[in-house]
């Protein structure tokens, strides 16, 4: 691990500024996925601000009839929260889906949602990656590409992302609260918040350098049926091959998100149009236009039928 | 149990500071576990970490790399705890803090400052075993045992987040508390591996300690 130096900032705006003065440096909170990086040298911060202490564990209602989640609140309080199981169960299920019971004790909800985009050639340091190094190439472009995106990918990269909670908060609608290092604050709709890999992968997300989440808003509770169907190479404790989040109303209308197939969580206005005439029409929506490898051609057919598993589960 | 010998590990770290006297230049910062000051760094200085382990205050001169598991087994000798992928993969470093469990490879110790940290030497001696502890003994929930202060530590924790209301991946309805149930522990423990396929006496030891009848 390269050498840093350690600061527990004391608020919000003293964490930005402190980023932006710092450069090279990094936030911390669960540390989940930034100490496994730093030991390998991917990540390599000068200097690391601990924001656990900031006030920012809150979870609280909002004017407008909806939920307020601190950045720094825990994957587990998050689902357990008797609020999110009872009116945004997507959230509570998607959650509890990813990682393991450890990981989730300790990975908050910013952190969540700035975990790496990421794939297995990613944490080889041996092998070229676009997004660890630009410009040095993607080994994943015809190498092993089981886990790989089928739809949104660029000749740089086809990384996906692996978070489940994020597939959730997309078909909810949140949004991102941040403040900068000057102090502003602003809101991004959770669609805007991820990034296409496009020619410059190393990018994930569009923060600014310094800017820190303070908590992810999520509007009034949407009415129906919440899902969240996760398909995966072992039962537990692993990322999803595809995953499907969706609120489907009686009248068989509703929302749809997959995780598992692109560089950020995958929604059409399309395919939420196309929900009632079923999975097929759905799935032509969301994935019509995938280019797939040998390995990952399966996603396509398997997003189809996840989501006919999750429209029965919403007509039972 | 009975040949418990606790001053085995102090003969051990009696070898490996001779051994590190000579060696010492190429050493990492984290694995100086035998010397009382932390090793001095080229840029950065040692921090000052107060720990709180098993219920005793520690106060510790460390490189602010180091994490929290190097630091109970480095510098405390608290061996309990394994590192095993170093990744947050496998769980043998498993520890409980403030009630919960964690991977201690994945924290640094700097920043668990004023928490209550837990180790498997903080649940059970060997006189005076934990029940998860008894249990692992009495349906054999091991082989190697490499992995099993992570198991302990991470399924007496994990019985508590059941009690506590914390749904899961296989709870039926989130809505409801969760069961105590042979489904809910499987699932729940799936962040503790066990490459001697121990896994079937585990749940026998996990299922008694929660009063659940094994299926």
């Amino acid at each position: 691990m390269k050498q840093f130096t350690y600061e527990r900032a004391t608020s919000p705006a003293a964490a930005a500024a402190s980023a932006a003065r710092n450069q090279g440096a990094k936030f911390v909170a669960g540390g989940t996925n930034l100490l496994d990086l730093m030991k390998l040298q991917i990540e390599t911060p000068s200097h690391l601000i601990d924001v656990n202490d900031l006030g920012l564990d809150k979870m609280e209602p909002t004017p407008e009839g909806g939920l307020r989640i601190g950045a720094a609140v825990r994957n587990t309080t998050f689902a357990a929260d008797e609020r999110v199981r009872r009116d945004y169960g997507v959230l509570t299920r998607a959650i509890v889906a990813g990682a393991s019971g450890q990981i989730r004790n300790m990975a908050t909800t910013a952190g969540n949602l700035l975990q790496r985009t990421r794939c297995p050639y990613f944490y080889d340091t041996n092998m070229p990656c676009n997004k660890r190094k630009p410009g040095s190439g993607c080994s994943a472009i015809g190498g092993f590409t089981r886990h790989h995106a089928i739809v949104g990918q660029s000749d740089a990269c086809i990384a996906t992302h692996p978070s489940d909670m994020a597939v959730a908060m997309r078909v909810l609608d949140a949004s991102v609260e941040t403040v900068r290092a000057n102090g502003s604050t602003r809101i991004i709709p959770i669609a805007d918040f991820h990034r296409l890999p496009g020619n410059t992968p190393q990018f994930d997300h569009n923060l600014e350098a310094g800017e820190l989440i303070t908590a992810v808003t999520l509007p009034k509770p949407a009415g129906g049926r919440h899902i969240y169907r996760k398909v995966r190479d072992r039962a537990s404790y692993a990322f999803a091959l595809v995953s499907v989040a969706a609120i489907v109303r009686r009248d068989g209308s509703g929302r749809v998100a997959l995780g598992g197939v692109a560089h950020k969580p995958w929604r059409t206005e399309a395919a939420d149009r196309a929900l009632p005439q079923g999975a097929k029409a759905t799935a032509a929506a969301l994935v019509g236009d995938a280019r797939t490898t040998e390995h990952n051609a399966f996603k396509v057919p398997l997003v189809e039928r996840t989501l006919a598993a999750v429209l029965a589960e919403a007509k039972g | 149990m009975s040949d418990f010998n606790p001053m085995r590990r102090k003969v051990l770290q009696a070898g490996v500071a001779s051994g590190a006297a000579a060696a010492a230049p190429f050493l990492p910062a984290e694995a100086e576990g035998a010397k009382a000051q932390a090793p001095k760094s080229a840029s950065v200085p040692s921090v000052n970490v107060r720990l709180r382990v098993n219920g005793i205050e520690h106060t510790l001169m460390l490189d602010p790399r180091t994490s929290l598991l190097d630091a109970v087994r480095e510098r405390l000798y608290l061996t309990g705890p394994k590192k095993g992928c170093d990744q947050g993969q496998c769980g043998a470093c498993t520890m409980i803090v403030d009630s919960r469990r964690i991977a201690s490879c994945l924290t640094l110790a700097v920043m668990q400052e004023g928490h209550d940290i837990t180790t498997i030497e903080g649940l059970g001696t060997p006189k005076n075993l934990h029940p998860m502890q008894a249990a692992f003994v009495k349906h054999d929930g091991y082989q190697c045992g490499f992995c099993t202060p992570g198991q302990i530590c991470a399924a007496v924790a994990m019985l508590d987040e059941v009690k506590a209301g914390v749904p899961s991946h296989v709870t039926v309805d989130i809505t409801q508390p969760p069961e105590m149930s042979n489904a809910e522990f499987r699932e729940r423990m799936s962040g503790n591996i066990c490459r001697c396929g121990a896994y079937s006496n585990i749940q026998e030891a996990i299922a008694e300690v929660a009063g659940v009848r094994r299926a």
